[in-house]
């Protein structure tokens, strides 16, 4: 059977490409070793992992410390608030000082150090320098607010497109059924036709903020703010204060008073409903934060190996299974956006339930 | 777990809560209600219109079975009419003939009283001639026989013979 003309485009792309990778690793690694270039995708995949606080879209010599991108505002509570460049770090590689204080980067998090930018380690290895409380506008800050106004600019313009027309127009027609598949299938059928309208702001937003980021996680600008813990936890407590907030009686009835059970079991199931309600949120903080975070490591090994495999069937091995694995990633992006929002509704549907055939 | 805490940034977590709350709010009030709010209008006005379809349908079908009940009802009456005014014709036609039968016998039988009358009357005239001509001719033969009484005789009974064959 004839393949297809972009089948065979694709096929002969791979295998070229995997040749160039192997002949620039054995023109670029000739006096390498092999064990260096692992150390040096490991670090890097562990720093793009982290959050940073400039702005780095890509290293062009890492010797000269020189990289292309912008820096971003650090903004620390240290005896009172200190907003500076974060060009002072000079990509971690000087102190900045400030008011006589002086301060370094330290994986990724600034600590207050002496001029020479002394790291004190206790005998764990840890260091014991101080960590001021630090507000910086890092790389994930900017993400989540261009994230933000681009939802806001998405929504607006959809919204105005109903105005004098049944149907929307542009970029709406392709947003409305996913907004009413949230409404239709994961809203109404979890917290019914009663309730479900003071949640659909919380669902949406939430759908859209998650899915939106974590595609642009999947994006050459390699930033990846789900799978900060920080950020899920903010989410999963949203979701929990809603849930406690708009709760009925009968839902507390259920986790305090269990009816309908002995009471020596309403007193032995209350500590573990009410640990329940915790561990709710705290499996949706986890999923995400895993499950983007787990996505992004196995993508950038597979294509740490294509640097290591010295062969050129390696190399286009790894850049398939990386291309395939683009693709679930893909997948995953959307579907960790539908199980948060799911998940979300069936805790609020929880907390409105009426159970008055008890 | 333990490396989890270390990374965890407290500026994140602050930056991205600020930052939900009010994207929650702004788009809470200038995207999700009135998109929302446009789509129940939409969905709210396709089932009025469905329904009202539907409606219309439902009339029309009772519109239909009306008028075809109307043109059922036109078309037995019709037929009735046809059916009453073809009897009528029939009784009529029957009427007049038995009328007319009635009429013509009597005026037969008029005529034939009529004829009867006028065949007495012309019987009693010729009676009432001949006896005159009777009377005449004895008159004539008393005349021409008183004369000859042997001849008149003879004439008196030739005469009478005549007149009994009449």
């Amino acid at each position: 059977m004839q393949k297809p003309f972009y089948v065979r485009f694709l096929l002969v792309a791979t295998f070229l490409l995997g040749f160039t990778a192997f002949a620039q690793d054995e023109d670029a690694s000739s006096g390498n070793e092999q064990g260096s270039v692992k150390a040096e995708i490991k670090e890097f995949i562990a720093h793009h992992l982290l959050d940073s606080h400039d702005f780095t879209l890509f290293t062009i010599d890492e010797e000269k410390n020189t990289h292309f991108g912008f820096p971003l505002p650090v903004i620390i509570w240290d005896d009172g608030l200190k907003v500076f460049m974060s060009s002072k770090f000079d990509h971690g590689q000087s102190v900045a000082e400030v008011d006589g204080n002086y301060y370094a980067l330290y994986h990724g998090k600034i600590v207050k150090t002496d001029a020479q930018g002394t790291i004190n380690y206790d005998e764990e290895g840890h260091a014991t320098n101080a960590k001021p409380l630090d507000f910086s506008i890092t790389k994930n800050v900017v993400f989540i607010i261009a994230v933000s106004l681009l939802m806001i600019f998405m929504f607006r313009k959809m919204a105005k497109s109903y105005s004098g027309s049944m149907l929307p127009k542009g970029i709406g027609r392709g947003l409305e059924p996913i907004i009413l598949y949230i409404r239709d299938d994961i809203a109404i059928p979890n917290i019914g036709e009663k309730h479900y309208k003071k949640y659909m702001g919380y669902l949406l937003t939430v759908f859209f903020f998650i899915w939106i980021i974590n595609l642009l996680g999947l994006s050459p600008l390699g930033v990846n703010v789900t799978n900060n813990i920080a950020v899920t936890l903010c989410l999963a407590l949203f979701t929990y204060f809603i849930t406690a907030f708009t709760a009925n009686k009968n839902y507390w009835k259920h986790i305090f008073w269990m009816p309908d059970v002995p009471v020596f079991m309403k007193i032995v199931l209350a500590p573990i409903e009410l640990l329940g309600t915790f561990i709710k949120p705290f499996s949706l903080m986890i999923r995400l934060y895993a499950n983007i975070t787990a996505g992004h490591l196995i993508l950038m090994s597979i294509l740490g190996m294509m640097f290591i495999f010295k062969t050129w069937i390696g190399s286009s091995m790894s850049f398939v299974l990386a291309s395939a694995l683009s693709f679930l990633e893909l997948l995953v992006a959307a579907l960790q956006a539908y199980i948060f929002t799911m998940l979300s509704a069936l805790y609020f549907g929880m907390a409105v339930e009426e159970h008055d055939d008890h | 777990m333990e490396k989890l805490i270390e990374q965890f940034s407290f500026g994140l977590f602050f930056w991205q809560l600020l930052l939900l709350v009010i994207l929650l709010l702004v788009l809470r009030k200038v995207a999700w209600r009135p998109i929302l709010n446009a789509i129940e209008a939409r969905e709210s006005g396709i089932k009025d219109a469905l329904e009202a379809a539907e409606n219309a349908k439902k009339e029309m079908q009772n519109v239909t079975a009306d008028s075809e009940r109307l043109l059922q009802e036109a078309r037995m009456e019709r037929d009735g009419m046809i059916k009453e005014a073809r009897e009528m014709k029939e009784k009529i036609v029957a009427d007049a003939k038995a009328l007319a039968q009635v009429e013509a016998e009597n005026m037969i039988s008029q005529a034939k009283t009529a004829i009867e009358g006028e065949k007495k009357a012309a019987v009693a005239e010729i009676k009432d001639q001949v006896a005159t001509l009777s009377l005449e001719i004895a008159e004539k033969v008393i005349k021409g026989q008183i004369s000859d009484s042997g001849k008149q005789l003879k004439l008196v009974e030739e005469m009478v013979g005549d007149i009994k064959l009449n």
